[in-house]
């Protein structure tokens, strides 16, 4: 009786489900909860609780909540790249009858944890970071379309971030690879939490990050400045808008998928199981139709970002705007046509995997047309080597490798032989890091000082930026030599010797970028330091071309105190150029929406919510299905949900501002 | 070294017919050979030096894309360090434009030349995805060696299990456990399943992969030119035991392969309905077992998922299916959960079963497993084209032609 | 790529910023966001639409859409969703009139038509799972039951939707921002109209020609 009352309360959850016996989990959860606790214990000391939930937590203020994805995606990018150096170390020791440190059941775990953080909690965040806070300034606009939806767009993504980081320390997480192919991750061959983890995190942060998409969309389509025809947009914002239709056209598919795999598990039905007429196959297929797509959400903002760069920093026009915008709209949509590139081996007949290996060889051409396009930028430029654009430079030659390779891999008889390989590895890292995060990075450095009105240090960037590009480098050639061996990814524990050298050199490679990681990190702390030196008063630090380089660094809450008219799509170049004068006075009372904590608290509910369903405590479930609908209906009963900035406030901001400028000449 | 030369020398030859091909080979052929040369000095790149035909040709398609790409990517990656280099702020001797932000000569290169490399690059993508596609029957045995009446290939009918692979030989009637061996020269015809999961077969040194699939049948054809012991693995991620799930490929002369069948025949192991589901129970780095006997059909039977007996067959239900079903009465078929392997706990609605009975008696089960399917041949291997092959004339949109001259078989279970 | 700069800038330094605050109307950008969730709402019916038509027939030997559905049924279903769209119809006329009362009425109407629509759903659903039709039991009835259950799912939270703006229309009028939710629910609403549509020709009409 009283077993079957702590079944009820607790469901599947038992004192076992915690990692007691697994050292290395309890020594990782020993120092996550000894940080945790600092950071908790400064906060209170410092009595800052107040200020964080009134001045961040509940913000709508699209910079905001950009400042914060940015953060999210930075401590994740911690957590999964721990997960890589312990596969690296895992796989540079397994030789020789040595079954390295980690057992399958860990193992396969963190390479599953590394690629789902990698993408979705790292990526993602710092992709969506970047897009919140610079698309409404270069558009000049005062916030995005939705600024609560936006707010809760955050924290359904840290909700996401929340269970995966939970299943560390509470059950395991999916041992399936980051794509969870059934029959694998059926209720047959997985019956334990980690899929159900694997599910609920992706499903909260899904929901998220389509919302955001959808926020994005409306802000760029609807509230451009005046005179910002769609031809005159910034090409970040133009990437930013066809991201951010790739994001709303695939992941609901994600979501679709995922509840039929969750019906499987939870209920029973036969969509992806073996017997009874399932067909795994179809969510191989649907996983791609979002899973390709996804790729080019992350890239294309780099490629915008990339272009901002590349045109402030040779100062110059960027060559070929029109060109470059209708290669990332043939970009996008050819992105929806490849999805079978990723399963040749499945076994479709040879025309239908040359029609997808064709089409995908064909998204090469815009891509390439781009990569001149930046070549063509530089020319005749005066090109001025700050970190953003030594990342760009970076890109350039190592994009281009990772392209080549996987034109390679869409060559269907290639593939057949590289599929799955390390080859396959180290291709899409190629990309990824040499494509997104390089972009990432060179945005970081580009709008830090926007952020924050100090430029990062530049001898600890260049630091960082040696170690992660010549890291990269050693971690992930070895990978394609490895993968020409024939050797598969995934693999725990190895036979051959002569192996063993090249998991070395990668290992080593993957050391050099924990020390770019580390570099960074010191980068912000010492920049933070040393803030007055690298102050910027002008809100101009790079002489910039677009529209957030017109207002102050930090910009004011209300970002610009009178709507910017637009000539030009290099509208701030315009404007120095032709003698614009800041606005002195006449300043009106502006619109602003009113913070909330709505958001957190739907949030923290469906993590709560999704909790009760991985543990089968199906109390909790239900009370925090009710409380999110009791919240979110409550919500919308409130209708005084906005406010104005006096003009005297206007004034003042306006004016110390005009006192800094003039200090700074 | 030199067999780098060599094998370059005879890309070169091959690809002669080719109109992308020459221009590639004359102008970065030096390029090509200085990474290519350190890397293999150092280590068996096994999938650019395989021993089988077909991987030996999936080997040069990957060389032949390489360096056509190459003729783009060498350009751009010179161009960008040099406009780097030349364009800095600190030379003010270059010229500065800064608002020179067009030419339309200069986009139409941008775009054409990335054009022309994938267009070659597709023809070369149609051509050989359908020659080298698995399910084809091969047409020669290595470069210049059509193939003759030698008899049909040797059929091995593979499949994946819970961490191991399982080889049945129908020709002799014998199977093995995670050691597979072939004729030298000879075709092999594997038919692949799997038991539980997806997994994917592959031998790097004979033929590229193709998934295993439970309920499905792949298929996929190769020849080992050259004996030897080889390596053969999962290339899909399967689960705990994955690491362990590679197998021992041996290349062997005719006297030796028949010496090998000998012994494995030698052995006392019977391969059965009962012995398989003991097999097929999960385990880890299992060794190798051989089985003197197989029971007739057994792979049909696992491939359609009716080892258990008293399993409706999935042939036998997607038959079913195609006539719209059972009716009403169909509900009763599936059988009653019950604790043990065979069901699947789901998390609201308890114990689930799987098993749908069969209505049909064993014996009727293996009459109709007993009619198998044709083997395709190609009907006439002359008008393809390819490398080592005689070639008419370039024209990749002749390839859609060869579907028709095909007899494929087609993955029954999908 | 030059700016198309007006020919009196020429003369005149350009207007770099607008004096005036026209700012952007409150909910200005709601309808098309709401366009595009419903967009991205399309997309997960399509790849239930796309499942059902993969493994609509894998009836695992039991038995097919001819031996369950029964149109008589489906065809008075399909009718009260119908009728619902026609008098959400009506109430946003009266809502354009500023007719409080009739609208809430009209509303009211709408939300019985949706009540009876899923009580017929749910009848269907509990016969079929009855006689052993159960989800489980193929991929077929997997495919049904999600298809038409998610339809339904949005139906019961369109109705949940109507009761919030009826309260909230009763408690303070036809204001701005209460037109707007009555507007985006009205496209709610008649978008599962036509998802419905979508499952009746697809799912019952096609099924029982199979």
């Amino acid at each position: 009786m009283s077993e079957n009352l702590i079944k009820m309360i607790f469901g599947r959850l038992t004192l076992e489900s915690f990692p007691l016996h697994e050292p290395i989990v309890v020594v990782t959860f020993a120092v996550v909860a000894l940080m945790g606790m600092a950071v908790l214990g400064a906060i209170t000391y410092f009595r800052l609780w107040g200020y964080l939930w009134r001045e961040w937590f509940t913000t709508v203020d699209h910079k905001r909540i950009g400042i914060m994805y940015m953060i999210l995606g930075i401590i994740m990018l911690l957590r999964g790249f721990a997960d890589a150096i312990m596969m690296r170390l895992q796989q540079a020791m397994a030789f020789n009858g040595s079954e390295g440190y980690l057992n399958a059941h860990h193992y396969d775990q963190i390479f599953t944890a590394h690629g789902v953080i990698m993408i979705f909690f790292v990526a993602m965040p710092l992709v969506t970071g970047l897009m919140n806070y610079v698309v409404p300034l270069q558009i000049g606009a005062r916030d995005v379309a939705f600024p609560f939806l936006n707010n809760f767009s955050f924290w359904m993504t840290v909700g996401g971030a929340v269970l995966v980081m939970m299943s560390l320390f509470v059950g395991e997480f999916a041992r399936t690879g980051w794509l969870a192919y059934p029959p694998l991750s059926g209720a047959e061959a997985s019956p334990g939490v980690g899929v159900d983890y694997y599910i609920w995190a992706l499903q909260v942060a899904g929901v998220g990050t389509t919302l955001s998409g959808i926020n994005l969309i409306c802000t760029i389509v609807k509230m451009r400045a005046p005179g910002m025809a769609m031809m005159k947009m910034p090409v970040f914002t133009w990437t930013s808008l066809c991201t951010n239709v790739l994001i709303v056209a695939t992941f609901p598919v994600l979501t679709a998928t995922l509840v039929l795999l969750s019906l499987d598990r939870y209920v029973g039905t036969n969509f992806f199981t073996n017997d009874l007429g399932g067909n795994p196959m179809m969510y191989v297929n649907l996983i791609w139709i979002w899973g390709h797509p996804e790729v080019y959400i992350l890239i294309l903002p780099a490629f915008g970002i990339f272009s901002e760069v590349a045109s402030t920093f040779s100062g110059k026009r960027l060559f070929g705007y029109t060109s470059m915008v209708y290669a990332t709209v043939v970009i996008t949509i050819l992105s929806y046509l490849v999805w079978l590139h990723h399963f040749f081996t499945m076994g479709s007949g040879a025309s239908v995997n040359s029609f997808f290996g064709i089409t995908t060889m064909i998204i090469s051409i815009p891509t390439g047309a781009k990569i001149f396009n930046w070549l063509f930028t530089m020319y005749r430029g005066r090109i001025r080597f700050e970190l953003p654009m030594m990342w760009t430079i970076a890109f350039m030659l190592t994009f281009t490798i990772g392209g080549m390779t996987g034109v390679l891999l869409a060559v269907p008889p290639a593939d057949f032989v590289l599929h799955n390989s390390l080859f396959l590895v180290a291709h899409f890292h190629n990309v990824i890091i040499g494509g997104v995060l390089y972009g990432l990075f060179a945005g970081i450095t580009f709008w830090w000082p926007k952020a924050f009105g100090f430029k990062l240090d530049p001898f600890w960037g260049k630091v960082s930026f040696w170690l992660w590009v010549v890291g990269f480098f050693f971690a992930f050639m070895p990978l394609y030599v490895l993968g020409l061996m024939g050797v598969t990814r995934r693999l725990r524990v190895f036979d051959d010797p002569s192996l063993q050298i090249w998991f070395w050199l990668a290992g080593f490679g993957a050391f050099l970028i924990f020390c770019g990681i580390g570099a960074m990190l010191v980068q912000f702390a010492v920049s933070i330091m040393r803030r007055e030196q690298l102050r910027d008063t002008t809100g101009d630090p790079w002489d910039g071309r677009t529209l957030e380089w017109a207002t102050s660094s930090p910009p004011p809450d209300y970002n610009f105190a009178f709507t910017p008219v637009v000539y030009d799509n290099d509208a701030w170049w315009d404007m120095k150029k032709r003698g614009y004068e800041r606005p002195m006075d006449g300043f009106k009372p502006i619109h602003m929406p009113k913070n909330t904590g709505v958001g957190v608290v739907i949030a923290g509910l469906s993590v709560a919510l999704s909790v009760g369903l991985i543990w089968y405590i199906w109390w909790l479930a239900a009370v925090c299905f009710v409380a999110i609908l009791a919240v979110a209906i409550s919500h919308t009963f409130n209708y005084d949900r906005d406010f104005h900035i006096e003009a005297d406030e206007v004034t003042r901001t306006e004016g110390a501002r005009t006192k800094l400028l003039a200090a700074g000449e | 070294m030199s067999n780098v030369s060599e094998r370059l020398r005879g890309i070169g030859q091959r690809i002669d017919h080719n109109p992308c091909g020459p221009i590639a080979l004359t102008r970065f052929k030096y390029f090509l050979l200085l990474p290519l040369a350190v890397m293999l000095s150092g280590c068996n790149l096994v999938v650019l030096r395989p021993s089988g035909d077909v991987a030996s040709q999936q080997a040069n398609l990957i060389v032949i894309s390489t360096v056509l790409m190459l003729i783009i990517i060498v350009p751009v990656m010179f161009l960008t360090v040099f406009f780097a280099w030349r364009y800095r702020a600190g030379n003010k001797e270059a010229k500065y434009e800064p608002d020179w932000d067009h030419s339309t000569h200069l986009e139409l290169v941008i775009w054409a030349a990335p054009l022309l490399i994938i267009i070659c690059l597709g023809a070369l993508t149609w051509m050989w995805t359908h020659l080298l596609d698995p399910y084809r029957p091969l047409s020669r045995i290595a470069e210049g060696q059509p193939i003759e009446d030698a008899g049909d290939p040797l059929e091995v009918q593979v499949t994946a299990l819970d961490w191991k692979w399982l080889f049945i030989y129908p020709e002799y009637g014998i199977a093995s456990v995670n050691e597979l061996a072939a004729p030298v020269n000879r075709p092999v015809r594997f038919r692949i399943t799997s038991s539980s999961v997806m997994n994917s077969f592959y031998i790097p040194a004979l033929a590229g992969q193709i998934y295993a699939m439970p309920g499905m049948e792949t298929t996929l054809h190769g020849v080992i030119n050259k004996p030897g012991e080889y390596t053969g693995f999962s290339a899909n991620y399967s689960g705990d035991g994955f690491s362990g799930m590679h197998f021992a490929f041996h290349g062997l002369e005719t006297a030796a392969f028949d010496t090998w069948v000998a012994d494995t025949r030698a052995e006392t192991g019977a391969l059965d309905r009962t012995s398989y589901q003991e097999l097929a129970k999960p385990s880890e780095n299992v060794p190798v077992q051989k089985f003197g006997t197989v029971e007739n059909n057994l792979f049909r039977f696992i491939r359609d998922r009716c080892v258990e007996p008293g399993k409706m067959c999935m042939d036998e239900m997607m038959a079913i299916d195609r006539n719209g079903g059972l009716g009403l009465a169909g509900v009763n078929l599936l059988q009653q959960p019950m604790v043990g392997d065979t069901a699947v706990r789901t998390a609201l609605f308890g114990l689930k079963s799987n098993i749908v009975t069969g209505i049909c008696t064993i014996e009727e089960q293996e009459a109709v497993a007993d009619v198998g399917i044709a083997i395709g041949k190609p009907v006439n291997p002359d008008p393809l084209v390819g490398a080592g092959l005689a070639r008419r004339s370039f024209l990749p949109f002749r390839a859609p032609m060869l579907d028709a001259q095909l007899q494929f078989s087609r993955p029954s279970g999908s | 790529m030059t700016a198309s700069i007006p020919a009196s800038a020429n003369d005149k330094k350009p207007v770099f910023y607008q004096r005036e605050e026209h700012g952007h109307a409150e909910g200005g950008s709601t309808m098309l966001g709401f366009w595009i969730y419903l967009m991205s709402d399309c997309l997960i019916f399509a790849v239930l639409f796309a499942t059902y038509g993969v493994l609509g027939a894998n009836y695992a030997a039991g038995p097919a859409p001819k031996d369950l559905f029964d149109l008589n049924l489906v065809a008075l279903n399909t009718a009260m969703l119908l009728f619902s769209s026609i008098t959400y119809g009506f109430a946003m006329l009266e809502m354009v009139k500023g007719n409080q009362k009739t609208t809430l009425i009209w509303l009211a109407v709408t939300g019985l038509f949706g009540l009876a629509f899923l009580g017929i759903e749910l009848y269907e659903f509990h016969h079929l799972i009855e006689i052993g039709a159960t989800p489980q039991r193929s991929a077929f009835l997997s495919a049904f039951f999600t298809l038409v259950g998610t339809h339904g799912l949005h139906v019961t939270f369109g109705i949940i939707w109507l009761v919030t703006l009826m309260v909230q229309v009763s408690r303070r009028g036809l204001i701005e921002a209460n037109k707007r939710r009555l507007m985006c629910l009205s496209m709610f609403w008649h978008f599962l109209d036509v998802i419905w549509i979508g499952v009746f020709t697809f799912v019952y009409l096609m099924g029982m020609l199979r």
